[in-house]
């Protein structure tokens, strides 16, 4: 890690939780930034609260009277003199208002300006940017799909099998296919009144489904003097019910000459919105054909960020931290090598064959250690997981001169880590590590749902 | 007769099936949210939905009793 520049932030206040709380807490103390913590009533006993320097309740469990009120965060931040806020990722990180009231309200917005926020977060209008920078998209939507003679006109242009998506939703929920007319026109309302409960916006687009696919991300880095740089990629393909839960860094699905093109298309889409501090381009990989699209960039650092920084021994969060504060960080990029491979496999508080989540009481916590390795940790013994809030315990991220390497120890890793109380899905890590298509390397995103068939 | 009942604490997001649909093994009955996810609730076998127990928002136990099939 470089050391730190003489950092004008004083404090920051963290607005989030559990691991990624924790995770901003270490590095800001690290560079001398006193760091507040915020917490609802669940989670008064987590690590993340006593490790930070300060400590501010602000409000019972559910998300919406805690971590989403911006008033209480808001008021948290001002009674404690934080000079900054960095949001984490979920929560409010991705939300245009609360940046600009962040801003407005004289404090420092770890993250990208509001209107970068505000493009990305809409994803008809995000698909439209990148075209027009260069990006290569999936045939799709140009404007909201708003009635389902307009979807079928649309699918008709496009060419089936096409995925509905909310405009104004991502991260993988509320995604239908259709295969069909048939299809389309049995699931449009449904999607349009998902969208509209889940996301406030019944706005529909529709996208030319790849199948099958690899998700392969970007991350990048938006520099104070406007420059933009990309860091690597990260292969995100293993997801159950569209969600993550494993990534590895460098993607072995990717070959160099596509990988320096998606790198470089992910370069055009952060200056195409004047990107600045952390971000990621995600990208779907057509495996045979060895070509990509855009998907949606997510205007904030991502969960799986520490593979990324196990490879290029680049703290991500010191490096927005110096970004928020208008420090000049590209000397210490501009010699950024990728060495080795690194995997992270999300432990979640869930059954590992169906994936249902189990929340309660951890009896026993034990983190394995050992060259290469990585935990990082939302909970401890004693802790309670509560259904209020995702169900991730910590992310065990290991590293290795090798790909074989990082699975072997990822390996010896998955059965040294004891957890109790509630089930987790440590054994089905264990399978994926087993699984021939995995180890192989030639998986693609129904890579779980062959593990469970 | 089928019982499909909630196997842990959900909020309903979705009901997909109506009473008197006829589903076959793996169709979606209800969408249910915890924990931030999305969790589908498939029937386990082709029949008639008789009973539609929930609706959107309901927020259920485990044990519920979502739908049954016949």
């Amino acid at each position: 890690m470089s050391e730190p520049a003489g950092v004008s932030i004083e404090s920051v206040l963290v607005a989030n939780r559990g691991e990624i709380a924790r995770r901003v807490i270490r590095t800001a103390r690290r560079m001398g930034i006193r760091a507040i913590a915020v917490y609802s009533e669940a989670d008064a006993g987590l690590p993340y609260v006593r490790e930070a320097d300060e400590a501010v309740p602000i409000g019972p469990a559910p998300a919406a009277r805690s971590y989403l009120d911006a008033s209480a965060v808001l008021g948290a931040a001002q009674r404690t003199g934080a000079a900054a806020i960095h949001p984490g990722y979920g929560f409010l990180a991705e939300s245009a208002e609360f940046a600009a009231r962040v801003i407005d309200a004289g404090l420092t917005w770890v993250g990208p300006p509001p209107p970068a926020i505000e493009q990305m977060g809409d994803k008809i209008n995000a698909r439209n940017l990148m075209e027009r920078a260069g990006v290569p998209v999936a045939a799709g939507s140009r404007e909201p799909v708003t009635d389902v003679a307009a979807a079928v006109a649309e699918a008709g242009r496009i060419g089936y099998q096409v995925m509905i998506k909310a405009a104004a939703g991502g991260g993988g929920i509320g995604m239908s296919a259709a295969a069909s007319e048939a299809e389309l026109r049995a699931g449009f309302e449904t999607a349009r009144s998902r969208a509209e409960r889940f996301f406030g916006s019944a706005a529909i687009l529709l996208e030319r489904r790849i199948e099958p696919a690899r998700h392969v991300e970007v991350q990048i880095l938006g520099l104070t003097d406007s420059s933009v740089v990309a860091l690597g990629d990260r292969d995100c393909s293993v997801q159950r019910r569209h969600q993550k839960v494993a990534e590895e860094t460098p993607s072995p699905g990717v070959t160099p000459g596509l990988r320096a093109q998606m790198l470089a298309a992910a370069v055009r889409a952060g200056e195409a919105v004047g990107y600045r501090g952390a971000g990621t381009v995600e990208c779907l990989v057509d495996p045979q054909a060895q070509d990509f699209v855009f998907l949606e960039m997510n205007t904030r650092i991502q969960v799986e960020h520490p593979i990324t920084e196990m490879v290029t021994g680049i703290d991500l969060v010191e490096q927005q931290l110096l970004i928020a504060a208008g420090e000049d960080v590209s000397s210490a990029l501009s010699s950024v090598k990728n060495e080795g491979h690194a995997v992270e496999l999300r432990v979640y508080a869930e059954d590992p064959r169906r994936f249902l989540p189990s929340p309660g009481v951890i009896t026993e916590w034990a983190e394995p250690t050992g060259p290469g390795i990585r935990v990082d940790a939302g909970y401890a013994a004693g802790n309670e997981v509560t259904p209020f809030y995702d169900p991730l315990l910590a992310k065990l991220c290991v590293h290795g001169a090798s790909r074989a390497e990082a699975l072997h120890r990822a390996r010896a890793a998955v059965d040294a880590f004891r957890i109790a109380g509630p089930k987790t899905n440590l054994p089905f890590h264990a399978e994926l590590l087993d699984s021939d298509e995995f180890a192989s390397g030639s998986y693609d995103t129904s890579v779980v749902a062959r593990l469970r068939t | 007769m089928a019982e499909v009942r909630a196997e842990m604490v959900a909020n309903v997001w979705q009901v997909v099936a109506s009473e008197g649909d006829q589903v076959a093994d793996g169709d979606t009955l209800v969408i249910l949210e915890s924990m931030k996810m999305e969790i589908p609730v498939l029937a386990e076998g082709p029949g008639t939905v008789t009973k539609m127990a929930v609706s959107e928002g309901d927020v259920i136990q485990e044990g519920d009793l979502i739908a049954v099939i016949e």
